[in-house]
């Protein structure tokens, strides 16, 4: 099943700045929500996401009850050499989610 | 004190006022020219996650219809990608003319319900659940493959009195306000109600991906929510008068283009 | 209906001495306000800034004035940084003064980013500002903030 949407352009100049996008699916349950009977529904969120280029960590971010569910985050990298582009994303009841994207720099 | 008009006069003066209300009940439906989908209403940010791909949370359910497009089910262990191979092909167009008329139902069904007749009669596999991840997915996978065609429902003899049907209850005072669709989406859309722009109502973006649901739903899930916001009874999924209601909105939005899959606020 | 609190009043109210100076203000004791969300944005915003002095600039946050959705709201922040190894933005927060908590995210990024621009896709639980504070390469702290008004949907759906 889709767990995300990565989009990290095929190709770059090396020195360029490219725009990375990602979704991914989840709920982020704030742990503010009850149910019709008042009882409250747990967090359940994503907590942290990583990026590394190569294996080196080019951008993290560490999320809270108020990133919408499906949390979206764009961010920007230099391209500096071809290589593989690793998303990470972990959080609460042992989610964990991990894609991949090349890119060939020239 | 004089008397009541003369008789001629009277009748000359309800013709007037009837030809009033009927020209004002035509007038209320919007002009062809003036239709407007949900899209062109909303603010610059949501229409941004609509047009981009990876933003729009709605393509996560696309790819995993898409994986269930390709999985064998059912006592047969048939995929439907076995019987209908590739879906940018052959369900093109498709999503663009739901409901139709279905022969063994003597009446219009939906998009949703003519999946789940492929799965019970083709695939003998259990029929899905209104509003199930995997019904949604698969909806909006194959709705994905209308992208940019236009809304081309047919009406004929058949499906006639389902459409005059639709539109009786899209014209009626329902709930305890006697508040009708065409109240609101044919005379008062584009103004406010509290903070949110009403929209026209036409169907151009389902399965939609509804901010205020945080989540993908269909045509009948936002007509329940209508109908509950109102303060009417809401029918049940997969009533016949909810489906009645979607090919007349379907029908009111012939010739615009689907977007599926859409995202509203 | 308490009245809107303006920025600088929640400034002095929270006893952000050094933006006070900053602000060429002398440091009045004010009144803090009645409810207890602005407090803990307050003690958000210490935790990470500790004692250090928050100027106002350079930070620039994109949010719709008048939301869509509470649910989602997309939010753009940008930092003026040439973004190189001796000059760079290392930290990125977020808080808003009216959500449950004040934390909605912190993006960690550095001279590999290029430009300090992301943007994602925030919850918020009533008309508000949103404030981001971004943490230099040098140990200065520089925030922007934006308004934004959200309503209720117009048709509330029961649990389906």
């Amino acid at each position: 099943m889709a767990s995300a949407l990565i989009n990290v352009p095929e190709r770059a100049r090396r020195g360029e700045i490219i725009e990375i996008k990602t979704l991914v699916s989840h709920p982020m349950e704030t742990g503010y929500r009850r149910t019709q009977l008042g009882a409250t529904i747990p967090r359940d969120i994503i907590r942290s996401f990583v990026c590394t280029y190569n294996g080196a960590e080019i951008f993290r971010a560490e999320l809270h009850p108020a990133i919408a569910a499906n949390p979206f985050i764009t961010f920007t990298t230099v391209a500096t050499e071809s290589g593989t582009l690793t998303f990470q994303w972990t959080g609460d009841n042992g989610f964990s989610v991990t894609q991949s994207a090349t890119i060939t720099v020239g | 004190m004089p008397g009541p008009p003369a008789l001629p006069l009277r009748r000359f003066v309800v013709t007037v006022i009837m030809a009033a209300i009927a020209a004002s009940a035509v007038a209320a439906e919007i002009p062809r020219a003036e239709r407007r989908s949900g899209y062109d209403l909303m603010g610059r940010e949501t229409r941004a996650i609509q047009d981009n791909d990876t933003a729009n949370p709605g393509m996560l359910f696309v790819l995993d219809g898409e994986s269930l497009w390709k999985k064998k089910t059912g006592a047969v262990g048939q995929a439907c990608a076995d019987c209908h191979g590739d879906a940018s092909q052959t369900m093109k167009g498709v999503a663009a003319r739901y409901p139709a008329f279905d022969a063994r139902e003597g009446r219009p069904i939906d998009l949703e319900q003519r999946i789940n007749r492929c799965r019970v009669d083709r695939q003998q596999a259990p029929a899905l659940a209104w509003e199930s991840r995997d019904l949604l997915a698969l909806t909006a996978y194959v709705a994905r493959q209308s992208r940019g065609l236009p809304i081309d429902v047919t009406i004929d003899a058949r499906t006639q009195p389902f459409l005059d049907a639709g539109r009786a209850a899209f014209h009626r005072g329902q709930g305890q306000i006697n508040l009708s669709c065409s109240q609101c989406h044919d005379d008062l859309w584009g103004r406010k109600l509290a903070g949110s722009v009403i929209p026209q109502a036409h169907p151009t973006g389902y399965p939609i991906y509804r901010l205020e649901w945080q989540s993908l739903g269909s045509l009948q899930r936002r007509l329940r929510n209508c109908l509950i916001g109102t303060r009417a009874e809401a029918y049940e999924f997969g009533a016949p008068e909810l489906v009645d209601l979607e090919l007349y909105l379907m029908w009111r939005a012939q010739g615009m283009k689907l977007e599926s899959p859409g995202v509203r606020p | 209906m308490e009245r809107s609190t303006s920025r600088r009043d929640f400034l002095h109210a929270t006893g952000l001495g050094g933006l006070a100076a900053g602000l060429g203000v002398a440091s009045a004791v004010h009144v803090r306000p009645a409810h207890a969300t602005p407090a803990a944005m307050h003690d958000a915003v210490r935790q990470v800034v500790g004692t250090a002095r928050v100027t106002p600039g350079r930070v620039k946050l994109d949010l719709p004035p008048l939301s869509e959705n509470g649910n989602t709201v997309p939010l753009t922040v940008t930092v003026e940084s040439p973004m190189t190894e001796a000059d760079h933005v290392r930290v990125i927060h977020v808080f808003t003064e009216k959500n449950p908590r004040p934390d909605v995210v912190a993006f960690h990024i550095g001279p590999r980013a290029g430009r300090a621009n992301i943007s994602t896709r925030i919850r918020l639980a009533d008309t508000q500002t949103v404030t981001a504070i971004a943490q230099l390469s040098d140990g200065s702290f520089w925030s922007g903030s934006a308004n934004v008004v959200v309503t209720l949907a117009a048709c509330l759906e029961d649990a389906p």
